[in-house]
């Protein structure tokens, strides 16, 4: 099979690396070869973050480039609208439908774009989730980026209990339970 | 070696961690470093396996220092750092590359191209070449455990300490690795021997011979290490590579010849011209500096490399298709979107430190760390940053040049960390050469940009073990700091007067501005604060901090972002109509 490519893009401390070890996870059980790509460090600090996923039969380079992403998972609209040039033709984009003003808008320097959705929706698959107000329903706003990965999840070839049997063994465990509900929730939304 | 390594399981793992278990799985005993994004994970994960003693030292230079006399005794010993670390450790490693090893010693180095998280983007196969030191570069995880194992081999074997180059991309990338078992290796004895060890002119000039020895004789058997593999295809073209790069070379042009390096020093030269003359045209694919390209080109061997290559930055497979296939494959971005910097976080201490110097006016020679932060806008205090401690030793220098009074204008700022690093020798040289500048040392209780690491004034060792905490105000007094002061990092009030105070006064004076970061555990979040819309005038007043946590929404309402807020009360002193409550 070719190699295929996620990328989850969001702004630092929204959870992205957890997010990306689950993904990582899952792959090496279903027994493909793995590649991921962390930020860690400077750029973590609310800045933009990126991690690429990329697994097949044999995967070389680490990083997924430009016009090459099979699915982008956005935890942010504008990150949604800064990385969008990298989805491939017809790949999918799930978009968390949330604004967190970087500071350059929030010192007055620049303003948020507006239609962020309605942009990108014009050429693009976009599937589209207001996870943080789900993950309150749910009791911890912090579960939002499972949520997210749940609607992510339709768009992959693998199975609702490999997803959840992963999560299971990765997650804290006191956040198990919570973490699962939060998975399903996405996984059923259409 | 000794002992059978049988292969268990497969894992995914973290360029960093695969180097930690190479270490552990060579047998390694001593391990030391300072944390350095992207280096840090390294110690963090030899911590966690029992047979090797490992620390947190106070900067790179001691780290190796540690790492040099573990070997002299006898055992395996590492040293890991980042790259700009290493010019911190380069008095140590140029003189162990002459006195050689006992025990093999490795030193892992990790470079930032594309600087994600550093303040220069220097290339340390140049340091190591002037060093001579020998330069293994793996290509991924599973390689670098392979080639910790691989360097104490050659370490031990020609005589002398090996770095390992990492980067970004492979430190922070994760990989399939394979796990063997430890490797049990008896210590070597140790016999005086100071004609090696004792690095005094005479015998200096001995080892020198030694060092230029084994320099031909790596670059001739060099030439069959396994780790240099030739991967011959069409022979039209032919590329030349090491590390990551060598994983876009082969996403982008899996048709083509590679010779693909394992040791960037020396090079192995005869394969290389092997190579060459089998192929019609031969590229040299290599980040950052062109070190394999210049030493290849001075042999008489036509290549192409940086003429069409960049030494800035990280590279990818789309960029070799279009610089070598003449692919048109441009993706445009959208335009003009706000960038999103990185900033520090809601409740940050050094936001409340900030405040204050901007609003006195202050000019702050700054250090690394997250306070570095404080240059950009909103804040806009931090007027310079070059490398670890020079923030004090920068002011010291501004007022020999132009007097104690044009000072007045200016502090130093540094971390708790940092300060311990290489501040200390700076406000050493303050107080002997009769400085009387303003030193604010922001103590958050951890070293917080590379992820909260311990360091010796926390109280608590790499393997979390309670051992004693260097006391900074006792330190800074027995230095000979007449006027040292201790202010809780949010009380505003108290930190403005004793700031206006120090930098007035014609004494040095030493201000220990203390808050645990706001993401460590212990500094728990008692409270958050909300808005009340009926008193707000929207004044914007309580944004001038520059809190990530406030934002206005749609109704141009200012809110506080209830999941962001960490309630440091900053902007409660802010609001003049009294708006900003706690959420009770």
């Amino acid at each position: 099979m070719k190699t295929k490519n996620i990328m989850i893009v969001g702004v630092g401390g929204q959870g992205t690396l957890l997010t990306s070890r689950i993904l990582g996870k899952l792959m090496i059980e279903a027994g493909y070869d793995v590649k991921l790509s962390e930020v860690h460090g400077m750029a973590q600090r609310g800045g933009s973050v990126v991690t690429f996923v990329r697994y097949g039969e044999k995967v070389y380079e680490p990083i997924v480039e430009e016009g090459q992403a099979d699915v982008l998972i956005a935890f942010e609209k504008l990150e949604a609208l800064r990385y969008i040039h990298f989805l491939k033709k017809g790949g999918a984009i799930v978009i968390n439908d949330q604004q967190i003003d970087p500071m350059p808008v929030v010192i007055g320097a620049a303003e948020y774009p507006q239609n962020i959705m309605e942009d990108i929706s014009k050429n693009h698959r976009v599937y589209k989730v207001n996870a943080v107000d789900e993950a309150k329903k749910l009791g911890n706003s912090k579960v939002f980026n499972i949520i997210v990965l749940g609607v992510a999840a339709q768009h992959m070839e693998f199975s609702k209990d490999q997803w959840l049997s992963v999560i299971e063994r990765t997650v804290p465990a006191k956040t198990v339970e919570i973490n699962k509900k939060a998975f399903e929730l996405g996984y059923s939304l259409a | 070696m000794k002992g059978a390594a049988k292969v268990t399981t497969k894992e995914l793992m973290l360029g960093n961690q695969a180097f930690a278990r190479g270490a552990y799985e060579a047998g390694c005993k001593v391990s030391a470093a300072y944390p350095g994004t992207p280096s840090t994970e390294i110690s963090e994960n030899i911590a966690k396996y029992d047979e090797i003693y490992s620390e947190w030292s106070p900067n790179e230079k001691v780290a190796l220092e540690v790492a040099i006399g573990a070997s002299i005794s006898g055992v395996r010993a590492l040293a890991s750092m980042k790259h700009v670390g290493l010019n911190v450790a380069a008095d140590p490693l140029f003189t162990a590359s002459y006195t050689g090893v006992n025990g093999g010693l490795v030193i892992i180095v990790a470079d930032d191209p594309g600087l994600y998280s550093s303040q220069n983007e220097q290339d340390t196969r140049a340091i190591a070449r002037a060093a001579k030191v020998p330069v293994l570069e793996p290509s991924d995880s599973a390689e670098a455990k392979e080639f910790v194992k691989f360097a104490y081999e050659l370490s031990e074997k020609y005589d002398t300490p090996v770095i390992i180059r990492s980067t970004t991309r492979l430190s922070h990338s994760q990989g399939l690795v394979e796990l063997s078992d430890r490797i049990d290796i008896e210590d070597k004895p140790y016999n005086r021997d100071i004609a090696k060890y004792v690095m005094m002119p005479g015998n200096a000039k001995g080892r020198h011979l030694a060092v230029e020895k084994r320099e031909l004789a790596l670059i001739k058997d060099s030439c069959n290490f396994p780790i240099n593999r030739v991967e011959y295809n069409d022979t039209k073209i032919g590329i030349i590579t090491s590390g990551i790069p060598y994983q876009y070379v082969k996403e982008a042009l899996p048709e083509v010849s590679v010779l693909k390096l394992g040791t960037v020093n020396p090079l192995p030269k005869g394969l290389i011209e092997e190579f060459a003359s089998r192929v019609e045209k031969l590229y040299i694919v290599e980040e950052l500096d062109p070190i394999i390209e210049e030493q290849v080109k001075s042999w008489g061997i036509n290549a192409i490399g940086k003429e069409i290559f960049t030494v800035q930055g990280e590279y990818s497979a789309n960029m070799l298709r279009k610089a070598i296939k003449g692919e048109d494959i441009t993706y445009h971005a959208v335009e003009g979107i706000p960038n999103r910097p990185p900033i520090l976080c809601p409740g940050c201490p050094h936001r409340s430190v900030y405040t204050i110097l901007k609003k006195l006016k202050l000019h702050a020679a700054g250090d690394i760390g997250c306070y570095t932060l404080g240059a950009v806008a909103p804040l806009s205090v931090v007027d310079t940053t070059i490398c670890m401690g020079a923030s004090i030793s920068t002011l010291h220098g501004m007022e020999k040049a132009k007097g104690k009074e044009y000072i007045k204008d200016w502090v130093a700022v540094i971390g708790d960390s940092t300060f311990l690093h290489t501040g200390v020798n700076s406000l050493i040289n303050m107080v002997y050469n009769k400085s009387t500048g303003t030193v604010l040392i922001l103590d958050n209780s951890t070293t917080g940009m590379t992820g909260h690491q311990d360091h010796a004034a926390t109280g608590k060792t790499l393997k979390g073990e309670v051992t004693y905490a260097v006391d900074l105000e006792k330190l800074c007094r027995a230095i000979g700091v007449p006027n040292v002061y201790v202010v809780n990092a949010y009380d505003g009030k108290k930190l403005e007067q004793t700031i206006k105070e120090a930098v007035a006064s014609d004494e040095i004076a030493v201000i220990i501005a203390q808050a645990p970061c706001v993401l460590l555990k212990k500094a728990s979040i008692t409270r958050k604060y909300y808005i009340d819309q009926e008193k707000c005038k929207k004044c914007g007043l309580c944004m001038k901090p520059g809190c990530p946590a406030k934002t206005k929404n749609e109704n141009g309402d200012i809110v506080i972002n209830e999941t962001m807020c960490n309630g440091c009360s900053l902007c409660v002193d802010f609001c003049k109509f009294d708006a900003i409550k706690a959420i009770e």
